[in-house]
C-alpha cells in the first residue's frame, strides 16, 4: 500500500505547487506584464474617471441613452459581483409574461415606433452582463433617444452605423454594438452641440422606463 | 439556418482535423518517449517529479496496481479540494472574503471536480476564493484530464503486448501527459485569451462609477462592482481537459471568461481538439493509423448532424413570442432566432456549435443557458450525453469510451458469422464482453435509476424551475450529465440541497469508476493474450464498413435506451409549442 500511496501523496502536492500556484503565477505575470489593460477588465475611462469595462454591459434608463438587453442577474439587472441567465424555458408561461412586459414597456417610452421589436432587446442575456445589442435593436431605439437628445435621428443613426462591429471573414461574431461605447458617442456629440449652442443636451426630466430587474426565480 | 452558422461548422471541423492529425501524433511519440524536443526541455522537470515522489519510471504495473494507484490518486484529489473548499474562509488568497463552501455542496464539488465533470452546483464568483479556483479547482482539471489520456496509453499497451503481464506505469503516464500535452497548451491558450480581454489578476473586484447615474446597479444606483480573478489560468485547462468548471456562474457566457467571437472560437476548438487527436494518437499507438480516420469519421459523423438540429431549432426562434410583436428573423442587422439565454455576439451559429460540442465532449461548459433552448435544440445536447459520451467524449475518457463500443459492434459481428470476435488482432472473449457491457450500461442505468427517483421524490421535484414537460427535461438532463461526467445543465435546477448534492455526486462516481475498472481490466486481459493473424475471417476494422457499424452500434445503444425518456421530455414540449 506504501507504494502507491507515497507516489500519490508526493505527486498530488508536487502537481498542486507546479499547477495550481506556479502555472497561474507564471499567466498572471505574462498577462499583467504584456497585457495589462484586458488582464485587469478592459476598464473605459471618461473624464479621467472609469466609467465601466468595454465587455461588460451596464443597465441604461435615461431615454437618451440606448438601452441594454433585459438582464436576468437577481435583484438589480447587470449585477457584475454575480452573473446569471434566466433558465426559463421556451413554453414557460413566465417568461412568455415578460417579454410581453417588456414590449408593452418599449413601445410605451416610444408610441410612435410600430416595427416589430428586436428579439435580443425583449429576451435575457446567457450572462445577464451582455454589453452588446444587435444592430437591429440599436437602430429600433434612434427615434426615442434623437427625440430625448433634440438631434435629428439622421445624425443618431450615423452615429450608430459607426459603432456596428460586422462579423469577421462573415462567419465569426455577430453584428453587434457596444451599448457602452455607443451611450459614450452620444455624450461627446452632446457636450459638441452644446459647446456649439450654449444649451444643455439631454433632458433631465425623461420619461423613465419600467426597470428590468426579474429574474428571481 | 444560416449560411454563416455552416461557414463557422465547416471552418470549425476542417480546423479540428487539421490540427488534430499533427497533436495526435506528437502525444503517441509522447508515449513512446519518442518526443525528443519536448523532452529536452521537460524531461528535467519530469525527472525531478519522480525523483521526489519515489517513482521508478521504468517499474511496469498489472491492470490491478494500476488502477488502485488511479483510485488512490483520485481519492486523495477529492479530499484536497474538499478540505480547501470547507478551510478556504481561513486561508489566504481570498480578496472577497468567501466563507467555507456548504458541506454538500463541497462534496458535490469536489467529486464533480476529481472525475472530470466539472458539473458546477455552484455560483464560482459567489462561492470560491481565488486559492480554492486555484489550487483545488484548476490541479484537478489539469489531473482528472491527464487520468483520462493516461488510460488511452494503458489500453493500447493491452492491445499491442503480447502474453504480457503489465499496462505501463500510472504515475508515468498521469506525468507526461500533464506536462507534455495539457501544460503547454494550456500557457498558450491562456495568454491568448487574455490578450482578448479574459481577466488575469488576483485582485477580487474593481467598482466603477457608471455612466447612467440613474440607473440601479450594485452595490448602489450608479455603480456597478465587476467580480475579477485568475480566470485565464483556470479557463484554458478547462476548456482543453474537457472539464468545463467554469470561474464565474455562467461559465464561458460570462464576458470576462469570453469576451469576443475569436475567444470564443478558440475555446470552442480546444473543447474538442484534444479528444479528436487522440483518435490519431490511438491509430499510431496501435499501428492501425487507418483506425484513427474511423474513429474521428465515426465521431463527426454523429456530431455534425446533431449540430445541424440545434442550430436549425434555435435559428427557428420561439413561436409564442413572434404574436407579440417580436421580431426574430435572421437578417443582417441581427442574428435573429431563440435569444433568451443567449448572447449577442455568439448569437445562434457559435451558440448551438458550443452546445453541441461541449455535451459531445465531455466538457460541459457554456457559453448560453441550455435550459433556455428551444426543445428540440435542448435535445440535441441531451441525446449527445446519453449516447455515453463516445463521440469525441472526455479527454481519453471518450476514447476508451467508443473502443468498448468497438469491442460490442465486432461481438455483434461474429455473432452474425458465426465466428469468435476479434478487435486489433486480440480474440474478444466473454470477458471483455462483460466489461465493454458493464461499460455501456452502467452509466445508462444511473441515468434512468436517477431520473425517475428524482422525478418522483419532493426533493427532486421541489426545486424544478419550468413547469410541465420542460422540468422532466431539467432533472433528465441533470442525470444524463452527471452519469456520464459532461457537467452541463439545465441551470434552472437548484441542484444544491442534500438530495441532488449526493444523488448527482453518486453518478458522476459510478459514471466515472465503474467505467474506468473495467476499462482497466480489459487492457489487462488482453495485454494477456497472444496476437492472433488476420485471416479471411477477420472484420478489418479500418474500413467505412467498420465505421459504419460501430455507429450504428452506439445510435442503436442510444436510442434504444433513450427514447422513452426523451419523449417525455423535450418531445412532448416541441409539440405543444407547435400545435
Amino acid at each position: 500500500m506504501k507504494t502507491i500511496l507515497r507516489p500519490a501523496l508526493t505527486l498530488l502536492l508536487l502537481f498542486t505547487l507546479l499547477l495550481g500556484v506556479g502555472y497561474p503565477a507564471l499567466v498572471t505575470a505574462f498577462a499583467q506584464a504584456i497585457f495589462p489593460r484586458q488582464a485587469n477588465g478592459s476598464l473605459v475611462e471618461s473624464g479621467g474617471r472609469p466609467v465601466g469595462s468595454e465587455l461588460i454591459g451596464q443597465s441604461f434608463v435615461d431615454p437618451a441613452y440606448f438601452w441594454s438587453r433585459p438582464s436576468a442577474t437577481s435583484g438589480v439587472p447587470y449585477d457584475g459581483r454575480a452573473s446569471t441567465g434566466s433558465n426559463l424555458g421556451p413554453s414557460n408561461p413566465g417568461l412568455h409574461e415578460r417579454v410581453a412586459a417588456r414590449v408593452a414597456a418599449l413601445r410605451a417610452a416610444d408610441p410612435d415606433n410600430r416595427v416589430p421589436v428586436p428579439v435580443d432587446l425583449v429576451t435575457a442575456s446567457a450572462s445577464g452582463l451582455d454589453p452588446h445589442i444587435s444592430p437591429a435593436a440599436a437602430y429600433w431605439q434612434v427615434p426615442r433617444v434623437a427625440r430625448a437628445r433634440g438631434v435629428s435621428e439622421e445624425v443618431v443613426r450615423r452615429l450608430v452605423a459607426g459603432h456596428v462591429q460586422e462579423r469577421w471573414a462573415g462567419f465569426l461574431g455577430e453584428p453587434r454594438v457596444n451599448v457602452l461605447e455607443l451611450n459614450l458617442a452620444l455624450d461627446r456629440i452632446a457636450e459638441r452641440v452644446s459647446a456649439n449652442a450654449g444649451a444643455s443636451a439631454p433632458d433631465p426630466d425623461g420619461r423613465k422606463p419600467p426597470m428590468d430587474t426579474d429574474g428571481h426565480r | 439556418m444560416t449560411a454563416s452558422t455552416l461557414l463557422l461548422d465547416a471552418v470549425y471541423f476542417a480546423l479540428l482535423i487539421a490540427l488534430g492529425v499533427p497533436l495526435g501524433r506528437y502525444v503517441a511519440r509522447v508515449f513512446a518517449g519518442e518526443a525528443r524536443v519536448a523532452q529536452r526541455i521537460l524531461g528535467p522537470l519530469e525527472r525531478v517529479l519522480y525523483r521526489l515522489s519515489g517513482v521508478r519510471p521504468d517499474e511496469e504495473m498489472g491492470w490491478k496496481r494500476y488502477a488502485l494507484s488511479l483510485l488512490a490518486f483520485n481519492l486523495l484529489g477529492l479530499l484536497a479540494v474538499y478540505a480547501l473548499e470547507r478551510l478556504q474562509g481561513l486561508l489566504p488568497l481570498n480578496p472577497t472574503g468567501m466563507g467555507a463552501v456548504p458541506s454538500p455542496v463541497a462534496f458535490n464539488t469536489a467529486v464533480s471536480f476529481a472525475t472530470n465533470t466539472n458539473w458546477q452546483s455552484y455560483g464560482g464568483e459567489t462561492t470560491m476564493s481565488h486559492l480554492t479556483q486555484m489550487l483545488a479547482l484548476t490541479v484537478q482539471n489539469f489531473v482528472s484530464a491527464a487520468t483520462g489520456i493516461a488510460l488511452v496509453a494503458a489500453l493500447a499497451r493491452g492491445f499491442v503486448r503480447k502474453s504480457a503481464e503489465t499496462i505501463g506505469n500510472f504515475w508515468v503516464d498521469l506525468t507526461r501527459s500533464t506536462l507534455y500535452v495539457l501544460l503547454p497548451l494550456s500557457l498558450v491558450l491562456a495568454v491568448f485569451l487574455v490578450s482578448q480581454g479574459v481577466v488575469q489578476t488576483f485582485n477580487g473586484s474593481v467598482t466603477v462609477a457608471t455612466l447612467d447615474p440613474a440607473a440601479p446597479g450594485a452595490p448602489g444606483v450608479g455603480h456597478q462592482t465587476l467580480a475579477l480573478g485568475p480566470v485565464a489560468s483556470q479557463l484554458a485547462i478547462k476548456q482543453l481537459g474537457t472539464n468545463g468548471g467554469g470561474f464565474y456562474n455562467v461559465n464561458s457566457a460570462h464576458p470576462f471568461e469570453n469576451p469576443t467571437a475569436w475567444s470564443n472560437f478558440l475555446e470552442l476548438f480546444a473543447i474538442l481538439i484534444i479528444p479528436a487527436a487522440l483518435c490519431f494518437t490511438w491509430g499510431a499507438l496501435v499501428k492501425h493509423k487507418r483506425l484513427g480516420w474511423v474513429l474521428i469519421g465515426v465521431m463527426a459523423g454523429i456530431l455534425i448532424p446533431l449540430v445541424l438540429v440545434a442550430s436549425s431549432a434555435e435559428q427557428a426562434g420561439n413561436p409564442a413570442l413572434r404574436p407579440m410583436g417580436v421580431d426574430d428573423a435572421a437578417s443582417v442587422a441581427q442574428s435573429g432566432g431563440n435569444m433568451e439565454g443567449k448572447e449577442v455576439r455568439f448569437g445562434i451559429g457559435s451558440s448551438a456549435l458550443w452546445a453541441a460540442a461541449t455535451t459531445a465532449a465531455s466538457n460541459g461548459s457554456v457559453n448560453s443557458m441550455h435550459d433556455s433552448y428551444m426543445p428540440l435544440g435542448g435535445m440535441a445536447p441531451l441525446w449527445l450525453m446519453q449516447l455515453g459520451e463516445v463521440v469525441f467524449g472526455g479527454v481519453g475518457s471518450g476514447l476508451y469510451g467508443l473502443l468498448m463500443f468497438a469491442i460490442i459492434a465486432v461481438f455483434l459481428a461474429g455473432l452474425m458469422v458465426g465466428r469468435t470476435p476479434e478487435f486489433l488482432g486480440k480474440k474478444l472473449e466473454a470477458f471483455e464482453m462483460k466489461m465493454a457491457a458493464l461499460v455501456v450500461l452502467l452509466p445508462s442505468m444511473a441515468v434512468l435509476i436517477g431520473t425517475a427517483i428524482g422525478s418522483l421524490v419532493p426533493q427532486g421535484t421541489g426545486t424544478v424551475l419550468n413547469p410541465g414537460a420542460h422540468g422532466f427535461s431539467e432533472i433528465l438532463y441533470a442525470f444524463s450529465s452527471t452519469s456520464n461526467n459532461n457537467g452541463s445543465a439545465f441551470a434552472g435546477l437548484g441542484v444544491t440541497n442534500v438530495f441532488y448534492s449526493a444523488a448527482l455526486g453518486l453518478c458522476m462516481l459510478f459514471g466515472r469508476y465503474w467505467v474506468i475498472v473495467p476499462v482497466l481490466a480489459v487492457a489487462g486481459a488482453l495485454a494477456r493474450k497472444n496476437l492472433v493473424p488476420a485471416t479471411a475471417g477477420t472484420l478489418p476494422s479500418d474500413t467505412p464498413l467498420f465505421a459504419l457499424l460501430l455507429a450504428g452500434t452506439v445510435l442503436l445503444v442510444g436510442a434504444l435506451t433513450f427514447v422513452p425518456a426523451l419523449a417525455l421530455g423535450p418531445i412532448v414540449e416541441h409539440l405543444q409549442l407547435h400545435p
